[in-house]
């Protein structure tokens, strides 16, 4: 019998079943991958057996035990550990704070910190992880804090692991570490559930993998072994042969429509964000910018979109100078912006898609004159509109927090791009969304592209930059380490960079 | 795109007038039981209520003239609440308006007609300009405005009870009483109906509803101010000015209430007296919570509350129920509306979403 | 000498309520609510004290009985705000509409009011044995039992909230809820005893407004101190500590007030009796940068 098994796991959200008869089993040292695209299952099903939901029907078996967990306590008990995609850290506390939160072994009362400190630096030491359990969690990189994720399970005594796309945010090189951490991990007896929709880091590190599809399996307990190529697996987690290669011309760039001079930034709390960026974005080109998160992406499109004042530096734009100048001036240049997080930044999602529709000309003819909104104009517009961009909804008057992720994140892109924008700032367009909206997305940007605008864009997905990017820039703690043609831009040697390793192409790339 | 909008908006329109209709008879219920608890007898308490308020022209009229302030301090929790603002100042906004129409509506010297508007305008232009601090305080320092409009209340009240009790006290008076001067008969409002106290208030309570919602649903600025209070970083993002709408509402909030307090002052009170426009604030705060921000939703629940003041004195002659319970009543009014949870028959047919 | 001797035992008064009523709300505050029916907790604990005390004839059985029904009250404000995920600021106006109707009628229910203002036992100042004798200082320890048990708590809290698994609790719950629930803590049963905590420490803090520092209730005496504790907590950056020092500073201002009005200054009193509520708006303006609230604050959560 296998070290762990769900059998027949079935959930129900009213209406919507998330996952459907799901059976699989997974060996005891074992590096077990879950694949499968956006909104297959996979994050419910890891959540069943960390017991924050409960299964609709199913069974979970644990090193011969039926488990009946119903809340993440007894999941942990259980030996159960999970890193999740979004790291369940809180970051205005300590490591060690992180690390106690909970754990009552040591004394149910008094946190005994000081000893409790003393242990994780052995522990720590054991797997070669260093941490400073006194510092606060906010100050870690996304690397330290995925290590403390780790830390914190193996704190508890965890024997199996499950780890939520944990390569999403790292380097390559990081990755790598990652990989060598793991199978320490599994020689030391710990069982991994390694989830991700990445291809390749299936073939890399996993020893059996399960493929999800819609909530069903569409593969259980593969041997690696047993995989040919990508795209058999890419098959079977859409369900049709798909093209993964996104189609592109060659790019024929023309005058500059973006420039960006030596830009400096620092935030309220001292920390330099950005150190002296420079680049320039012609028309006709994309260019994308590598780079893990956190190494001043978001303050780069702030200051180039004025929404951060006070920066060092000049942005100029189709030749006007707009330093400084307030995000409605910059957006009248023509400048379009999807931003990485749709809900916080592109939408309202209490408000109908009407309403979200003219978000950026609501102020402008024919959607308004003098001041006052004409509706009946506004909404035979943004029907054509959703038309043309292919948003599924019953119409315009619906809410907009009511449409699935792709077809919100359609509904932007469409306002966003049918503006004829002379400079169109992506950031990561397709977090979170299936591989079809994907590439429907990614082929319009390159239509934008070859009807003469000038794409920047930016992504924590390595492979999504260089895919699309005619140039690429690598972004790292506020500086640009180097600047390729897309015929250059080999993976491991942006890897390298987006970790700030530079000797490699000292000099020559820039 | 496909067709299915009738039902959709069919649920909606039922969810719009199921929850405020179910939380009032949870109120009246759970009120009636708190009556009935503390020794009151809970038909009789509410039959006064009723006749009071609604047993005559006489009462629809006094419930009316009732209604017109916390409709007007009502549009003034809507209006900032639209922008993300939480006004709980509209009292000392009421005040302050009421204060600057007084000096108006007492020391010039006017026609008809034209010394009313000039009343209006004072006290809406006096309770805006109060009302604007809280949030330059807000937009300067990050004050939060649950404290300052808190205080800025406090400060109005004894700023305006140092006004009547000094410089512009009516020294003719036969009573000692800290008051202003009577409001000249210019400066005071025509009666609507003849045989009732039904006031003009009502005509400048009603323009105040059809401007909030010609103002928010069909102007550009109304536009930014609402998506500015339900995503404040989308709005920055499409180049709106926060912290300028958020000023703008609040100048909005301020003025509401300042008319707010000029329709008492020159249909009811005629002059400011020691705490005369208590409550008034928190009122308005139920108003708007009961009518969800709705200017029609404002007004049916302003009525509601109109009723409630008006039958209150009925209701105590008839069963010694103090008129002090009226405010236990709005208080489980706003809770059974905010806790509509507690009613809500989607729960039952389960229409969670599915997560990833 | 005399002057000081006042202001100084005047100071310690006035900051008592704000002090109690704010570490109850580190606690709620922390965990990430928002309370402003504190206001409202505390006219309540006003009333019940006073009628805890007429009905026993013992200002502690009054205080007992105020804490009790406060709590109680509180309750309510946790059902909404915990269990129907109702907008926290809004289910604290209500409580406190609600608060001052339920006080206005139970006080005329209660006492006979008719008949003037009833005579209860308050609290008494138990001067402690030598320091009480001591110049000017001596001020600080010639007070009810009720203030040296608030500033007494100040450590207590401090300990509990940084040492404890408890505090580590009450801080990562306002932090982040949903990382909190993964490490199996119950954020909604966390939630719901610092409101009780809280509702129960402002009740002792409206008792001791109405026997500590009247002798009576009078209906809407807590005019604002409520709101002033919630000002306290941000000011005092969330810490017992901090809570302690911005106590003292409304204190001051309050005792300022009461000082000045005694006086017979040519200033007139409705100018001096606006001191401290300019006092907390200058202070909520000035000092407000350096505070910062926890990341969940006034967010409701569900369990998905």
């Amino acid at each position: 019998m296998a070290y762990l098994e769900l059998r027949h796991v079935t959930k129900r959200f009213g209406s919507v079943t998330a996952n459907d008869d799901v059976s699989l089993s997974v060996e005891k040292g074992h590096i077990h991958a879950l694949l499968g695209e956006n909104g297959a299952g996979k994050s419910t099903l890891m959540n069943i057996l960390y017991g924050l939901y409960a299964p609709t029907e199913g069974e979970v078996w644990l090193d011969g035990k039926k488990l009946d967990i119903r809340d993440s306590k007894q999941a942990i008990a259980a030996g159960i550990g999970m890193v999740h995609q979004h790291f369940m850290l809180i970051p205005a506390l300590t490591v060690i704070e992180n690390v106690m939160l909970g754990y009552k072994e040591i004394s149910k009362f008094r946190l005994h910190l000081n000893e409790a400190a003393k242990r994780l630096t052995e522990l720590a030491e054991k797997f070669h992880m260093p941490v400073s359990p006194w510092d606060k969690v906010e100050n870690l990189t996304i690397g330290q804090q995925q290590r403390l994720e780790i830390l914190k399970a193996l704190f508890r005594n965890s024997q199996l692991l499950i780890l939520d796309e944990p390569t999403a945010v790292l380097t390559p090189q990081e990755t790598t570490d990652l990989f060598r951490l793991l199978r320490q991990l599994t020689e030391d007896g710990l069982t991994i559930i390694f989830i991700t929709h990445k291809l390749g880091e299936v073939m890399d590190i996993c020893d059996q993998c399960t493929v999800l599809r819609q909530g069903r399996v569409a593969a259980a307990n593969l041997p690696i072994s047993e995989i040919k190529s990508h795209e058999q697996l890419a098959e079977l987690m859409v369900g049709k042969s798909i093209d993964l290669v996104t189609h592109k011309q060659e790019a024929k760039p023309g005058r500059t429509m973006l420039e960006v001079k030596d830009l400096r930034y620092t935030d309220g709390e001292q920390v330099s964000r950005l150190n002296g960026v420079s680049f320039q974005v012609r028309a006709g080109e994309i260019v994308g910018v590598a780079g893990v998160d956190g190494n001043g992406q978001s303050e780069l499109v702030r200051c180039i979109l004025g929404l951060l004042r006070h920066y060092g530096g000049s942005v100029i734009l189709d030749g006007t100078d707009v330093t400084g100048k307030t995000p409605k001036e910059i957006l009248e240049h023509g400048v379009a912006h999807i931003p990485e997080d749709r809900y916080k930044m592109a939408m309202v999602k209490e408000l109908s898609i009407n309403e979200n529709l003219i978000l950026m000309s609501y102020d402008k003819e024919p959607y308004s004159k003098r001041g006052v909104l004409q509706w009946k104009e506004i909404t035979r517009l943004n029907e054509e509109l959703c038309r043309k961009y292919e948003v599924k909804a019953p119409g315009v008057g619906e809410i907009a927090g009511k449409l699935s992720g792709g077809n919100q994140q359609k509904f932007v892109v469409g306002r966003e791009l049918d503006r004829a924008a002379k400079l169109i700032i992506a950031v990561y367009p397709d977090r979170g969304l299936d591989i079809g909206t994907t590439k429907y997305i990614q082929t319009r940007l390159v239509e934008e592209r070859d009807r003469g605008a000038a794409v920047l864009l930016l992504s924590t997905e390595l492979d999504e930059v260089l895919e699309l990017s005619d140039t690429v820039l690598v972004l790292y703690q506020g500086r640009i380490m180097a600047r390729l043609p897309q015929k250059e831009a080999q993976r491991e040697t942006v890897g390298l960079l987006m970790a700030g390793v530079s000797a490699v192409s000292e000099g020559d790339n820039l | 795109m496909e067709r299915k909008v009738p039902r959709i908006e069919g649920r909606a329109v039922f969810d719009k007038i199921y929850f405020p209709v179910v939380s009032i008879c949870a109120s009246f219920l759970v009120g009636g039981a708190v009556f009935a608890l503390l020794g009151f007898d809970p038909a009789a308490a509410f039959g006064g209520l009723l006749s009071g308020s609604l047993g005559s022209v006489g009462a629809w009229g006094e419930t009316l003239n009732k209604a017109v302030p916390v409709a007007l301090t009502g549009l003034s929790y809507a209006v900032a609440q639209r922008c993300g603002v939480v006004n709980l100042g509209a009292e000392g906004q009421v005040y302050i308006g009421a204060l600057c129409g007084v000096l108006v509506g007492t020391e010039l010297n006017l026609p008809g007609p034209l010394h009313i508007l000039a009343v209006l305008a004072a006290s809406f232009l006096g309770g805006a300009v109060f009302g604007a601090i809280p949030a330059m305080m807000k937009n300067r320092f990050g004050a939060s405005e649950l404290i300052t409009t808190i205080m800025l209340n406090y400060v109005a009240l004894y700023f305006v009870h140092y006004m009547i009790a000094g410089p512009i006290k009516d020294m003719d008076a036969t009573s000692n009483y800290a008051q202003s001067k009577q409001m000249l008969e210019t400066a005071q409002l025509p009666r609507l109906i003849p045989g009732t106290r039904l006031h003009a208030g009502l005509i400048v309570a009603i323009a105040a509803l059809l401007f909030y919602q010609f103002f928010l649903f069909h102007t550009t600025r109304g536009y930014e101010l609402r998506v500015i209070g339900l995503n404040r970083t989308a709005g920055e993002c499409a180049g709106m000015n926060a912290k300028r709408n958020t000023l703008i509402s609040m100048f909005l909030a301020g003025g509401f209430a300042g008319l707010g307090g000029a329709c008492e002052l020159m249909g009811v009170q005629l002059r400011i007296l020691e705490n005369c426009f208590n409550n008034f604030g928190f009122d308005g705060v139920a108003v708007a919570l009961l009518g969800g921000n709705t200017s029609g939703g404002v007004a049916l629940s302003s009525i509601l509350f109109g009723a409630l003041k008006s039958g209150a004195t009925k209701m105590q002659m008839k069963s010694g129920v103090p008129t002090a319970t009226i405010y236990m009543l709005q208080g489980f009014i706003i809770l059974f509306v905010v806790g509509k949870k507690l009613f809500d028959y989607h729960k039952l047919q389960g229409r969670r979403k599915g997560g990833k | 000498m005399e002057e000081l001797y006042n202001f100084l035992s005047s100071l310690i008064r006035m900051s008592t309520p704000l002090l109690i009523a704010g570490l109850g709300l580190v606690f709620s505050a922390n965990a990430g609510i928002v309370n402003i029916g504190t206001e409202g907790f505390m006219l309540v604990g006003a009333l019940m004290g006073c009628a805890g005390s007429y009905w026993t004839d013992s200002a502690l059985c009054g205080a007992l009985i105020a804490m009790i029904a406060t709590m109680l009250f509180s309750s309510v404000f946790a059902f909404f705000v915990l269990n129907m995920q109702a907008d926290q600021t809004v289910v604290g106006a209500a409580i406190n509409i609600f608060a001052s109707g339920l006080t206005i009628t139970l006080n005329r229910l209660i006492f006979d009011t008719t008949a003037g203002v009833p005579v209860i036992n308050t609290f008494v100042p138990v001067p402690v044995p030598v320091l009480s004798g001591i110049p000017i200082l001596g001020a600080l320890f010639n007070q009810s039992a009720v203030c040296y048990l608030a500033f007494l708590a100040v450590p207590v809290t401090w300990y509990i909230m940084k040492k404890t698994h408890v505090g580590l609790e009450v801080r990562s719950v306002g932090e982040n809820p949903r990382a909190s629930d993964t490490l199996g803590i119950n954020v909604i049963r966390t939630r719901w005893w610092t409101i009780l905590l809280s509702g129960l420490l402002s009740g002792l803090a409206g008792a001791y407004m109405s026997m500590g520092q009247m002798s009576f209730f009078v209906e809407g005496m807590i005019s604002g101190k409520g709101f002033m504790a919630l000002a306290v907590v941000v000011l005092g950056c969330y810490s017992a500590a901090g809570v302690l020092g911005a106590s003292l500073i409304f204190g001051a201002g309050m005792a300022l007030q009461y000082r000045l009005q005694a006086a017979n200054t040519a200033i007139p009193y409705q100018i001096i009796a606006m001191l401290p509520y300019v006092i907390t708006l200058v202070a909520v303006c000035v000092m407000i940068r350096k505070s910062r609230a926890p990341a969940a604050t006034a967010m409701a959560y569900t369990k998905e």
